[in-house]
């Protein structure tokens, strides 16, 4: 009994404790897809994947047709349509990485078995949050495709830089996990307002990170905020690889190389990363010892 | 027994209102100040987002005020989705749906108590946003009649926890779909509403549709009453679209009456009330 307890309890390391991290991510991302996807038939999930993206981009769209009498031709479209479309992302995985410790704690109850099986929790978190990527990613892809059919988005294949596009955009994929498992941590610790953290936050971030707005509109008092979240570069960087030339006149971060641009981006989410990582094992820690993680609030 | 024996049955349908009120007010705002970064700040930022890109493109001064208003009456619809049109799947969750059911009251007075408790608690935090609004970004209202303003907002509140009573109903017969269709109705709402920009910008017929929902006629009403630019950017003329909030209260209200008493008896029948297979 003894040396099976001992067995349990020990956590694997090397290969076979990266094997086990694998399994607990796989594992998660399948589970989440069956949550995501599965409430309805496909038809309507389809239906449901392309409506809320349209409309979130519809918005924007409308405002900016209001003000400028439909100037879709002007650069300053590309760059809030291009920064509207990808800030879901943020959404779908930051948050959701830490709504799904509110949905397995709350709702499925889930949250201290979860704990005594032989998973990694931050394994299974970023599982999670890796279906909310791939929902994420259609309506990115519906986003742009809109942007491209009808409000004359210029994407053009020859000018897009595939590579920094693509190290860009996983850079910024990894960056949001972490954050998310900032995020994750601090719910589970939190005992008021869980359901609202991740979509407030995100709406909060959504100002500074120049997603639909250059930072030089904010307040010279705020713009620090800005230029401290990894998020703003991403963004930036995203934008270079897909419009080339056009987005490098903006002026906020112009008198920075695309390689600079990825080096801080890097930094950063290595930074968040480690802020994240030490975060979430406090929070962990402080979540068992107030005895949460079985805490049901029933708002 | 004993205790419906004592109350008359206005006596109780009261009692029932201020009882499912009560938390909606007390518990979120005395027990809980969190609300406050939460449901004020965080979300003002958002708001603030939208005022921003305005700037960015040069708007005029008075869309900034379109935006503030509008942000603080996402609140309501918020509310409304997820405190009303949602709250019967939650208490199937928590299992207080069957109590509800077998309590002897009335269900109209306990989703009335939900619509009053929220629209109280969230009216709080939409005023908090107006102020914040007109501290940060200067926001000038002109309000051009006090009694039109005040009849307005009553009855887009009848009109929409009217339709959130009504949604409510829908929602006893759904399970995890629940929570994904209010998501959805999100967004879409946002842009339908004109929360961020004059109902106008739509053409008539898109506008007129989206008037099915009460926000719509309301902020627009609203926008015109308080901004002096807001008559020549409406939509419709404030009498007519008082005229159609009376209607859309009438029908929501109505249907609400209806759909739960028919739709409880179809959960009952269908052994839904109780039914949590998530």
């Amino acid at each position: 009994m003894a040396t099976q307890t001992a067995t349990v309890g020990t956590r694997r390391t090397g290969l076979s404790g990266a094997f086990d991290a694998l399994r607990s991510f796989r594992m998660a991302a399948w589970l989440g897809w069956q949550i995501e996807s599965n409430w309805t038939d496909p038809f309507l999930f389809a239906v449901y994947s392309v409506i809320k993206p349209v409309a979130g981009a519809a918005i924007l769209v409308v405002m900016y047709a209001v003000i400028t009498r439909g100037d879709f031709s002007s650069p300053v479209f590309s760059y809030i349509l291009l920064g509207n479309a990808f800030y879901i992302y943020v959404g779908q995985i930051m948050s959701g990485i830490s709504w799904s410790v509110i949905e397995d704690r709350e709702h499925y109850r889930t949250l201290k078995y979860l704990y005594i099986a032989p998973i990694r929790i931050p394994f299974y978190l970023i599982g999670r949050g890796a279906s909310r990527f791939l929902t994420g990613s259609v309506s990115v892809a519906i986003t742009l495709l809109a942007g491209i059919l009808f409000l004359h988005l210029r994407l053009v294949p020859g000018v897009i830089d595939w590579p920094l596009f693509v190290v860009s955009w996983l850079l910024g994929v990894v960056m949001l996990a972490m954050l998310g498992l900032l995020l994750a941590g601090v719910t589970m610790i939190t005992a008021d307002n869980v359901y609202v953290i991740g979509e407030t936050v995100a709406g909060a971030l959504y100002l500074f990170s120049g997603a639909i707005f250059p930072l030089e509109v904010l307040p010279s008092w705020l713009r620090p905020v800005g230029f401290a979240m990894p998020l703003s570069y991403w963004l930036e960087l995203i934008r270079r690889a897909l419009l080339g030339p056009v987005a490098e006149g903006f002026p906020t971060f112009a008198r920075f190389s695309d390689g600079q641009l990825l080096g801080i981006l890097a930094g950063l989410t290595l930074l968040f990363g480690v802020i994240s990582v030490l975060a979430l094992r406090r929070c962990d820690y402080l979540a068992r010892e107030r005895g949460m993680i079985d805490r049901i609030s029933n708002w | 027994v004993a205790v419906t024996a004592k109350l008359s049955p206005p006596a109780l349908f009261l009692k029932t209102v201020i009882a499912r009120a009560y938390p909606r007010v007390v518990a979120q705002h005395r027990r809980q100040r969190s609300w406050l970064l939460f449901e004020v700040i965080l979300p003002m930022l958002a708001v603030s987002a939208y005022v921003f890109i305005y700037r960015a493109i040069g708007a005029p001064e008075e869309y900034i005020g379109f935006v503030v208003m509008g942000g603080a009456m996402t609140a309501f619809w918020m509310n409304v989705l997820w405190g009303m049109s949602s709250q019967f799947f939650w208490e199937k969750e928590t299992g207080n749906l069957a109590l509800y059911t077998i309590a002897p009251t009335s269900m109209m007075a306990i989703l009335l108590g939900m619509a009053l408790g929220g629209m109280t608690a969230t009216l709080l935090r939409a005023l908090a946003i107006i102020l914040l609004g007109i501290l940060i970004f200067q926001v000038h209202f002109a309000v051009s009649s006090f009694v039109l303003l005040f009849l307005t907002f009553s009855l887009t509140m009848v009109a929409l926890y009217g339709m959130g009573m009504m949604t409510a109903s829908l929602f006893l017969l759904l399970n995890r779909e629940a929570w994904h269709l209010s998501n959805l109705a999100q967004e879409p709402v946002y842009l339908l509403s004109g929360f961020y920009f004059p109902l106008r910008s739509f053409n008539f017929w898109v506008a007129l549709g989206a008037s099915i929902i009460p926000m719509s006629l309301g902020l627009d009403a609203m926008r015109q009453l308080v901004f002096p630019v807001g008559a020549s950017l409406g939509f419709l003329s404030v009498p007519l679209e008082l005229a159609g909030l009376a209607g859309l209260s009438a029908a929501f209200l109505l249907s609400a009456h209806y759909l739960l008493s028919y739709l409880e008896r179809v959960a009952i029948r269908e052994g839904r009330l109780t039914d949590r297979t998530r």
